[in-house]
């Protein structure tokens, strides 16, 4: 008996040791040698594993500029500081053109404003939400005040006000769209982090249709593109939507929008900082 | 048994995943698209092959002459672990195509019960040698034609309406129920009226 236990022991410990040695030896003749730069790379990357680029996490992203050639441009959140430096190591002309895209909710509705269908109690999740007849507001493309996107972004950018509308802090964002993925409405949108002003509301319903449900709304009266020419301004759908490539000046659009669902982004930071201020 | 019996027997009669439920970890897991699951399938044949083999080998040359058969469990762990190892290292240095094929595969099949599962079984049946290396690659075959069927068919739902709760995983998961039943339409009867 006390034979049988020292041979298993003995084997095992042998087994166990011939292969970790062999193993050993095999790393080291087959060792094959490692690009450095992969390490250098993936120490300039932001380090969030935001996959935003679409690779996983920041080391796989590393790995695929090194390797594989992948187009450096695509990390988001490094923006063009980090740009810049891969472009020095690898060697490649970096073309920083694209300016920082951040999110926003393009809509201000809330109880105040639009009308509901019923009144809510559940999961505090927008596709819960979603999920049950469309959300409890009237409107279908509307921001349903869930805060799925307060709890997917990775670096707390989404506030909610004091009037339940949900607001992206442009400073904070760093433009990985998670929240855009988890909104079941598609009311988050990315603009450009200069942008002046947005329109917010995203109702692709017809105007009286809107005005029935929501004072603050869309309705598509074109009022926009007439008041500011050449600023971007295409109302299509009964929806107003501003392409911010166009630099034409946006107040008289903003100021004669007649429902004000043209807002300056100003607002959302004065929101933001007025919830801080609560806070604290 | 014969070589064409246990060919069967372990495709479709005792298919791994589908009959033995073994292995299930990577058929959810890689069977997002047909590609990978195809390099799944094929990685995993590979190591089945070379893990009956070098199993058939400790057990009959180190375990049984010294009487110590009740430790298969934990030397075949530790075999085919330092296999999967070492030939991860080789195919780095050979072929980096085929390492980018079958390499990020292989760390992931290290500790797969379905590898572990082909060696017990070899032993459990007094497979010789030959016959130890024909069910670990008809096993890994049954294993790629489980992933491959459950891979084209979630490809297919993608593109399908699911309803929300179900979306993913959960579809995924009733999928390979349903496709378990059906295979449990392969018994040994079958066998017998084939091979009389």
């Amino acid at each position: 008996m006390i034979f049988k236990i020292l041979f298993s022991f003995i084997s095992v410990t042998l087994i166990g040791g011939a292969l970790g040695i062999g193993l050993a030896v095999a790393a080291r003749i087959l060792a094959v040698k490692k690009d450095e730069r992969v390490g250098t790379v993936e120490d300039i990357l932001p380090g969030v594993n935001c996959g935003a680029c679409g690779y996983p996490g920041c080391s796989g992203y590393a790995e695929g500029i090194v390797n594989d050639g992948a187009d450096i441009t695509l990390c988001s959140p490094g923006g063009s500081e980090v740009l810049a430096k891969i472009a020095e190591i690898m060697g490649i002309e970096a073309d920083s053109e694209g300016e920082k895209m951040v999110a926003q909710v393009h809509c201000r509705g809330n109880r105040d404003t639009s009308t509901y269908k019923f009144n809510y109690s559940g999961m505090d999740d927008c596709n819960a939400m979603q999920s049950m007849y469309q959300g409890d507001k009237e409107c279908r493309y509307g921001c349903l005040a869930g805060g799925s996107c307060i709890k997917v972004c990775p670096v707390d950018a989404i506030t909610r006000d004091s009037k339940n509308r949900i607001w992206v802090d442009k400073d904070l964002c760093i433009s990985c769209e998670k929240c855009i993925v988890v909104c079941p409405t598609g009311v988050i949108q990315m603009i450009p982090y200069s942008a002046d002003v947005i329109v917010a509301c995203n109702s692709l319903d017809k105007g009286g249709k809107v005005k029935k449900y929501c004072s603050v709304g869309c309705i598509g009266c074109k009022i926009c593109e007439k008041k500011s020419v050449d600023s971007g301004f295409v109302v299509e759908n009964f929806l107003a939507t501003i392409n911010y490539d166009q630099k034409g000046d946006r107040s008289g659009a903003m100021n004669g929008c007649p429902t004000k669902c043209i807002i300056s982004s100003e607002t959302a930071e004065l929101r933001i900082e007025e919830k801080q201020k609560i806070d604290e | 048994m014969s070589y064409i019996g246990i060919i069967i027997t372990f495709v479709f009669i005792n298919n791994f995943i589908l009959t033995q439920f073994l292995g299930l970890c990577p058929f959810i897991g890689v069977s997002k698209n047909v590609e990978s699951a195809v390099g799944m399938g094929f990685a995993v044949t590979f190591v089945m092959a070379l893990a009956s083999i070098s199993t058939w080998v400790i057990y009959n040359y180190i375990l049984i002459p010294l009487d110590i058969e009740f430790l298969q469990t934990i030397t075949f762990i530790l075999v085919i672990a330092a296999l999967v190892q070492f030939v991860e290292l080789v195919i780095q240095k050979i072929s980096p195509a085929l390492y980018k094929a079958l390499g990020i595969f292989l760390p992931l099949i290290t500790t797969n019960c379905a590898v572990l599962g082909i060696a017990l079984i070899n032993v459990r049946n007094d497979f010789n040698a030959i016959e130890s290396f024909i069910a670990g690659i008809a096993a890994g075959f049954g294993f790629l034609l489980a992933i491959l069927l459950m891979s084209t068919i979630r490809v297919k739902l993608d593109s399908e309406w699911v309803p929300k709760p179900f979306r993913g995983i959960p579809i995924a998961f009733i999928t390979g129920g349903l496709m378990a039943l059906a295979f449990m339409a392969f018994d040994n009867a079958l066998l017998n009226n084939l091979l009389g």
